[in-house]
């Protein structure tokens, strides 16, 4: 606001709250004032409950407002944040011990069952909550579901046999335990998760009933307080909460800017209106190195795209024809003409954000080597023609017909992508078994652990498993890795797993995602954690 | 007179009934599986499916889905949206920042498309005209997709002469970037148009009539020229009103500002059918509006049209 000539100040005058604010603490030069506040793009949160919250945006909202029971550290282990400590013997009961002196931000002391009957909401079928699947592991779930007689039809479901879990228990008021229904080493890897963060009593309309409007100022354990009320479509906006008694965040408070495309974000982040993008446009990468300079960050993000195989149709049941498509297909060169560098090669089947990644563990099979891809794919009959099919609604095509080409090229054989509408349509289709061909799926971590990326997508009852790949010896391992005594133990048993992914192959691994953020000249030490989200902690006025 | 405008209305109200009709069945129609177009990629629990299916009748058929949602309507209550909000809170939040953008839009073009096309119709084959003709086909053949985020780079983010985007609580001056960039099509249009009926006016037995009386230039184009040559441009004003608010679609994206365009964009995205339909009626509302308006003010202008 500091310009000549007359545009200048009347663009001052009617820039935006944000412009405004962010001009008053951070633009100026009392360096590293913690009276600053910030400004993050965010896509309009479709909830901001936490056992209704799984999109980035969302979670990033409530991730300023809430404090997890526990966060993790670089090696991606879990380290307790609001909890005291969460302990077990025999991985089935856990005892989480809550940290003195947290309170909501309507003054409300945080107590067991501020997280009981959080738990208990989220897991109770009929209030349908997105991230209900989380406590499936807790003894009592199974008891808040009901099975509609009829599927689809006109009958109703009728209400579960409960409306608690029966695992949960209070000690007293920090003290609560976790009664688990089978053995799971990494229950407390889960817990970093959004849903699992606690509700005050101030949520609840009746036992068990959260108020309708609850969303639109939400009351969470974290440092920062919601300012007014969510405005939807517009921003939202948080400050610092007082009385928080854990490590205060460097800026005074954050204003989540909403926006409905990600090119008018790049646009503001350019003209220094905004300070944090978490998500670079692909269109625009590319000249990111020149508009930001070093304020374009990469960072390795949990996303995994692969291409799957109907392992139920005959022509593709063979590992080795599966194994030579991998060795011909170029990754690299995918990357760098389609993606322009903002996704990474994969060689693995879990993500380098987890803790037991090993790099390359697909050996030779993802290395390209179209000769010998060539000879072992004639040798093992593989299909002369193969489609790909994908969602066209996902922004798939150029990859899937880049992919399509090379396999032409280095096997001879015919390809051609083939776009369903949409995500649903494929699904429907896989489902029903319908003989599809190969087809693009994509994988992101519900929470930093090794099984997640193998239990639901490739064990024979995995809930994602849509390849109908199914191996014993597989099966067993992961289970094993499940209940094993330690987390090192299970690492252990999920890389005796992964091996034989390798040897099978049901998924061809190709990329793995990447946070392309940028920042503006306002802000210094943005980083972004597992889940796409920005560090709020670390982030300050430059 | 009121007898023609009490008629119009009912007509209207047929219109209104029959588009809304039409279009739900279209959102039904192209409609499979709304809870995971909501949920993206991840596959949804069959238990959130469930109640979720119960909740906003999507397992009942379309007939009765539509006699749920008309009943809804009929009360004042335009039903919720499949994340939860109130339709009608989306409507009144959304409309105004669309209504204000398409008015802008729409006075910005008339203003200078008028002016250019009475300008380039006097001076014929001059070289005004021939400039505004090539400036018109450059615009008219610009996509706005392309338009938009040019004008975006250049005025907001490079010279830094308007705010990048609007936001959504926009300022008048917040709105004026987009605001041209929306009308840039419109005004050449309206300067093409202008200019055809000012020249073939100019022609016409009574203009060399009032000219041969002795009256003044600026009184044989001011008042006998220029009001026979707005007649075809107030109507294509009225019908690009609606064009307009309804192609906001790119406008609204690019400079972010959460209008009409952004809502419908998101609801046939989540095949939210309710949200769809809402934010049509609305539109056909105001075509219904704007139509009769400028039908009326061809009376203004020719007094020879008369409404029975």
């Amino acid at each position: 606001m500091r310009g000549k000539t007359a545009i200048k100040i009347s663009a001052g005058l009617a820039a935006t709250a944000l412009l405004v604010t962010a001009c008053g603490g951070g633009g100026d030069d009392e360096a590293g004032s913690s009276n600053a506040v910030v400004s993050i793009e965010v896509a309009e949160p479709q909830y901001l409950l936490p056992s209704n919250t799984n999109e980035t945006s969302g979670s990033q909202v409530l991730a300023a407002l809430f404090t997890p029971l526990v966060d993790y550290d670089a090696d991606n282990k879990p380290v307790e944040v609001a909890a005291e400590s969460i302990t077990t013997t025999d991985n089935v009961t856990w005892t989480i011990k809550l940290k003195d002196g947290y309170t909501f931000h309507n003054g409300e002391k945080v107590t067991s069952d501020s997280y009981i009957n959080a738990w208990n909401y989220g897991s109770y079928a009929p209030n349908a909550q997105n991230n209900s699947y989380f406590w499936e592991k807790i003894e009592g779930w199974a008891d808040l579901q009901s099975e509609d007689p009829d599927e689809d039809g006109p009958q109703k479901a009728p209400t579960p046999k409960a409306n608690k879990l029966t695992g949960l228990a209070k000690v007293d008021d920090l003290t609560f335990t976790v009664k688990l229904s089978a053995p799971f080493s990494e229950f407390k890897t889960m817990l970093g998760y959004t849903a699992f963060y606690p509700l005050p009593a101030a949520a609840f309309a009746s036992e068990g009933v959260v108020k309708e409007d609850f969303e639109e100022a939400i009351i969470g354990n974290g440092p920062f307080k919601m300012k007014g009320t969510w405005q939807h479509d517009s921003q939202i906006e948080v400050e610092q909460y007082a009385e928080y008694p854990g490590d205060k965040p460097k800026v005074q408070g954050v204003i989540f800017k909403i926006y409905q495309a990600l090119p008018a974000a790049y646009a503001d982040l350019a003209a220094d209106n905004l300070d944090v993008l978490k998500q670079i446009p692909t269109e625009n990468i590319s000249s990111a190195e020149s508009d930001l300079g070093d304020r374009f960050k990469k960072s390795a993000a949990s996303t995994f795209q692969f291409v799957a195989f109907p392992t139920y149709q005959t022509e593709f049941s063979k590992p080795e024809v599966r194994r030579a498509i991998s060795q011909a297909i170029n990754r690299d060169e995918i990357i760098t003409s389609v993606f322009k560098g903002s996704q990474t090669s994969a060689r693995s089947f879990v993500s380098p954000v987890v803790a037991g990644y090993r790099e390359d563990t697909c050996g030779q099979y993802c290395v390209f080597d179209a000769a010998k891809a060539k000879s072992e794919y004639d040798a093992a009959g593989g299909p002369k023609k193969i489609t790909i099919t994908y969602n066209g609604d996902g922004g798939h095509k150029d990859w899937v017909d880049a992919t399509c080409n090379q396999l032409k090229t280095n096997l001879g054989i015919e390809c051609t992508g083939v776009a369903e509408p949409k995500f649903a349509d494929l699904l429907t289709k896989l489902d029903q078994k319908q003989p599809i061909g190969m087809f693009r799926m994509g994988w992101v971590m519900d929470y930093p652990s090794m099984e997640n990326y193998l239990g639901p997508i490739y064990t024979t009852d995995g809930s994602s498993n849509y390849y109908g790949y199914s191996n014993k010896q597989f099966d067993t391992l992961v289970k094993e890795g499940v209940s094993a005594a330690t987390p090192e133990e299970a690492i252990a048993k999920y890389q005796a797993a992964e091996d034989i992914l390798v040897q099978d192959m049901p998924v061809i691994p190709l990329r793995f995602g990447q946070n392309n953020f940028g920042h503006s000249t306002k802000v210094k030490n943005v980083e972004m954690d597992l889940f796409n989200r920005v560090d709020l902690m670390k982030i300050e006025a430059a | 007179m009121l007898r023609y405008i009490i008629r119009r209305l009912l007509q209207g109200v047929l219109t209104f009934f029959g588009a809304t009709f039409v279009v739900y069945a279209l959102m039904f129609a192209n409609q499979d599986n709304p809870l995971q177009a909501l949920a993206g990629e991840r596959p949804i629990t069959e238990n959130v499916r469930q109640a979720l299916t119960e909740r906003y009748h999507l397992d009942e058929p379309f007939i009765v889905q539509y006699g749920y949602y008309m009943r809804g309507l009929l009360q004042g209550d335009f039903g919720q949206s499949l994340t939860g909000r109130d339709i009608s809170d989306l409507l009144e939040q959304a409309w105004p920042n669309t209504f204000r953008l398409a008015v802008m839009a729409v006075v910005f073009a008339a203003l200078i498309g008028i002016v250019a096309g009475v300008v380039a119709g006097i001076r014929r084959a001059s070289i005004f005209d021939h400039t505004t003709l090539i400036i018109t086909l450059v615009l008219i053949s610009i996509p706005i997709v392309v338009l938009a985020p040019l004008m975006q780079l250049f005025f907001g983010v490079e010279l830094k002469w308007f705010p990048a985007t609007a936001g959504a609580n926009p300022s008048f001056y917040g709105l004026m970037l987009p605001a041209i960039v929306l009308g840039a099509g419109s005004l050449a249009t309206y300067s093409r148009l202008t200019r055809t009926s000012v020249v073939e006016n100019l022609r016409a037995d009574y203009v060399r009539t009032a000219k041969a009386k002795g009256l003044t230039r600026n009184r044989v184009i001011g008042v006998h020229v220029l009001r026979n040559s707005l007649i075809p441009v107030v109507t294509y004003i009225g019908v690009d009103l609606g064009g307009l608010m309804a192609g906001a679609i790119v406008t609204e994206g690019v400079f972010n500002i959460p209008g009409v365009g952004s809502q419908l964009f998101r609801g046939i995205g989540t095949e939210d059918g309710p949200l769809v339909v809402g934010f049509v009626s609305v539109l056909v509302i105001i075509f219904i509006v704007a139509n009769l308006i400028v039908d009326l003010l061809y009376a203004v202008l020719d007094p020879r049209i008369r409404y029975e």
